[in-house]
């Protein structure tokens, strides 16, 4: 029990099966209701494909674990209708780190200036998936099961079997497709005899979580060497509801059960805040960590994500944050071969894209690990050395590596993006996540709630109006496929006469009626360019035009609009088009 | 000035994604570089090392600089050496 937060005890409820088998499998079962799993069943749930969702415990994660959940995360939680966390989460960007006593380095997340969220909010686990669990109840085609363990696998070439004990006993359950969630330690793994390969770090951290009041900036600290605590590091985030994490590193030696006794750990955290703060101690833990993935994440009808699939250390808060946007990258490929408008090799690109992504991400947090708490005596005097040399010279500073914070992963040589053909200027190439702006159009006045969830052809149009007949007609004929494109217009203020160039969002909602369609082109809608950062940010001029995919990625980008072009990457980025590039795996649609 | 103390990493003129990408790559191959040796190892590994950074910086303005800046903050020990520079 904690004293800021009440765990919730969801209901369990018998579940069908028990009383008669199916009559069809399930067209897709998600094993593991923690972030990942949540988000992959909400995602699938929320485009209309029916999910069910098993976890064997019947609340949120027990203690606050994971607290970092950075700007794409939330991005991908707007896009699927939970803002929860990116509002009850505290807002941070700046991280400083500190050797001995004095300040060496500082960094800013906010990459860009004008964007919707922040570089990262600090929330409990038990938070953020309080909040999940809430908007999975809201959707009819979500089936949460709540004290449901998978107990067994038997694998098909066309789907699974699930063996699942429940307090009323054990059941069977078909499904087409299981989507593994279930953790670093994940049954399904090892029920699949699967290896998975990694490097073990000798080291042990000591979390405590203590409420108290202070007006600490909402900042990240990390200590090298702290008086209060030398030799080893230490880590200061600021939680919600007064929740401080500190993490203080033990070292391999130490006994875990004796650190967490609170007569070891609050003298630790006196030391640290000194004799007259008070504070209660509200969770400890300690942990152990390595970095390993699987070979591959897709294993025939079973499909792994987050830590089943991939564990990092967790400096840089590159775990939930990698495995959600493995759930982003994989729920639409998903949905599209349930559907049978894509063939299942489609789901080879989500291992093709991801692998690097895993391998990025453990690369990231194996090199600050290494920073971190150097395995032998040359580690350590390189460390200090770039810590002394950090106080003078800023090449030093920028060596200083307590953790690099997750950033999304440009899916770049990936078999679903078509390669630049024309000229651009910009990180936007085919395979980065979007970048936001600042705009005004009828879903809010940010880019990224316009597109998503869908093909959109995003086209910059000085002239929305004005669009050539042909060319409505070709775009109708996109919107009107079997896999729609929609159209999303980007106009400058100067499309919109009597508009003054340098009006805000509000200016332009009270000057009228101001947004509009296409004439002809179902699903197509007009962005204003407020301030002219969608064009500068993504090179755009009159006629540029971005393909981008239901995960908000860019698939392929032309200065003119080419409706083969945007056909033959649609076909591409759906896994229809057998070329250089795309998975050598033939299959037809089923 | 001469030595150049921004930051300056970059593969091939291609400086990553970022700030931090292509100078924690060489931070990993110095660290790697080092990982099965003993002490003695790293010692000789290290001096080898500056010794043929010098050779590729060349310009004795530049290491001089760079021999003053890393000098800097280590406190020098008794080596209980005294100077026998003249009438010994």
């Amino acid at each position: 029990m904690l004293a800021t937060y009440d765990y919730p005890r969801y209901a369990y409820r018998r579940p069908p099966e028990l009383d008669s088998p199916r009559e069809r499998p399930a067209p897709v079962v998600v094993v593991g209701a923690g972030p990942v799993g949540l988000v992959a069943a909400i995602d699938l749930a929320q485009g209309g494909t029916p999910v069910i969702l098993l976890d064997e415990d019947d609340t949120v994660s027990v203690g606050s674990r994971g607290v970092c959940y950075a700007k794409r995360t939330l991005e991908i939680l707007d896009r699927l209708g939970c803002p929860q966390a990116a509002e009850r989460g505290v807002s941070w960007n700046v991280g400083r780190t500190f050797f001995d006593q004095d300040e060496v380095y500082r960094f800013n997340l906010a990459a860009l200036p004008d964007e919707r969220r922040p570089g990262m909010v600090n929330l409990q686990q038990y938070w953020f998936e309080q909040f999940l669990v809430e908007r999975a109840q809201s959707l009819p085609a979500l089936d949460l099961r709540f004290r449901n363990r998978v107990v067994g696998i038997d694998v098909r070439a066309d789907g699974a079997r699930l063996r699942v004990d429940t307090p009323d006993g054990e059941y069977a359950l078909d499904a087409d497709w299981v989507i593994a969630a279930d953790g670093a330690r994940s049954p399904l793994r090892r029920m699949l005899g699967l290896d998975i390969d990694g490097k073990v770090f000798r080291d042990r951290f000591l979390i405590a979580d203590v409420v108290m009041k202070a007006d600490f900036p909402a900042e990240r600290w990390f200590w090298f060497d702290p008086p209060f605590h030398r030799v080893q590091s230490v880590l200061l985030h600021k939680q919600a509801d007064n929740v401080w994490r500190i993490d203080f590193q033990l070292g391999w030696d130490a006994d875990p059960e004796e650190a967490k006794k609170p007569e070891n750990v609050i003298p630790r955290i006196r030391a640290m805040l000194g004799p007259e703060r008070e504070f209660e101690l509200e969770w400890v833990s300690v942990y152990t960590f390595q970095c390993r993935r699987l070979n591959d994440f897709r294993h025939g009808r079973v499909l792994f994500v987050g830590d089943s699939a991939h564990q990092v250390s967790p400096f840089g808060a590159r775990g939930a944050n990698s495995g959600i946007q493995d759930a982003d990258n994989l729920c639409w490929k998903l949905a599209l071969v349930i559907a049978g408008k894509a063939p299942p090799g489609l789901l080879d690109t989500y291992s093709a894209e991801r692998i690097p992504a895993a391998d990025e991400n453990i690369a990231n947090s194996t090199r600050s690990t290494d920073f971190i708490t150097p395995k032998n005596k040359a580690s350590l005097v390189f460390r200090n050395a770039v810590l002394e040399l950090a106080r003078h010279h800023s090449f030093a500073r920028a060596l200083v590596n307590s953790g690099r914070l997750s950033v999304p992963t440009f899916l770049r040589d990936s078999p679903v993006n078509t390669p630049d053909g024309d000229d651009f200027a910009g990180r936007m190439r085919p395979g980065a996540p979007m970048d936001d702006a600042p705009v005004a159009g009828p879903a809010g006045s940010w880019l990224l709630p316009h597109v998503g969830n869908r093909f959109v052809l995003m086209m910059f149009a000085d002239r929305p109006g004005a669009l050539a007949p042909e060319t409505r007609e070709a775009l109708a004929r996109l919107a009107n496929g079997p896999v729609p494109v929609e159209l999303l217009l980007v106009a400058p203020p100067t499309a919109w006469p009597g508009m003054p160039s340098t009006a805000s969002a509000p200016d332009l909602a009270a000057s009228g009626p101001l947004l509009y369609g296409v004439e002809g082109v179902p699903g197509a809608r007009v962005l204003c360019d407020l301030r002219g950062l969608v064009a500068e940010r993504y090179d755009g001029r009159d006629g540029t035009c971005y393909l981008v995919r239901p995960d908000q990625h860019v698939c392929a980008r032309w200065r003119r609009f080419d409706p083969e072009a945007v056909a033959r990457a649609l076909a591409r980025a759906i896994g229809l088009l057998q070329g250089a590039g795309t998975p050598a795996r033939q299959e037809s649609l089923a | 000035m001469k030595l150049l103390t921004e930051p300056n990493f970059h593969d091939d003129g291609d400086r990553g994604l970022w700030p931090y990408t292509r100078g924690d790559e060489f931070y990993e191959m110095l660290i790697d570089a080092h990982r099965d040796l003993d002490e003695a190892g790293s010692a000789m590994l290290n001096s080898k090392l500056v010794l043929l950074l010098a050779n590729h910086v060349g310009d004795l303005g530049v290491l001089r600089e760079a021999i003053a800046a890393a000098r800097a903050g280590i406190e020098p020990v008794d080596t209980g050496e005294t100077s026998r520079g003249d009438g010994s």
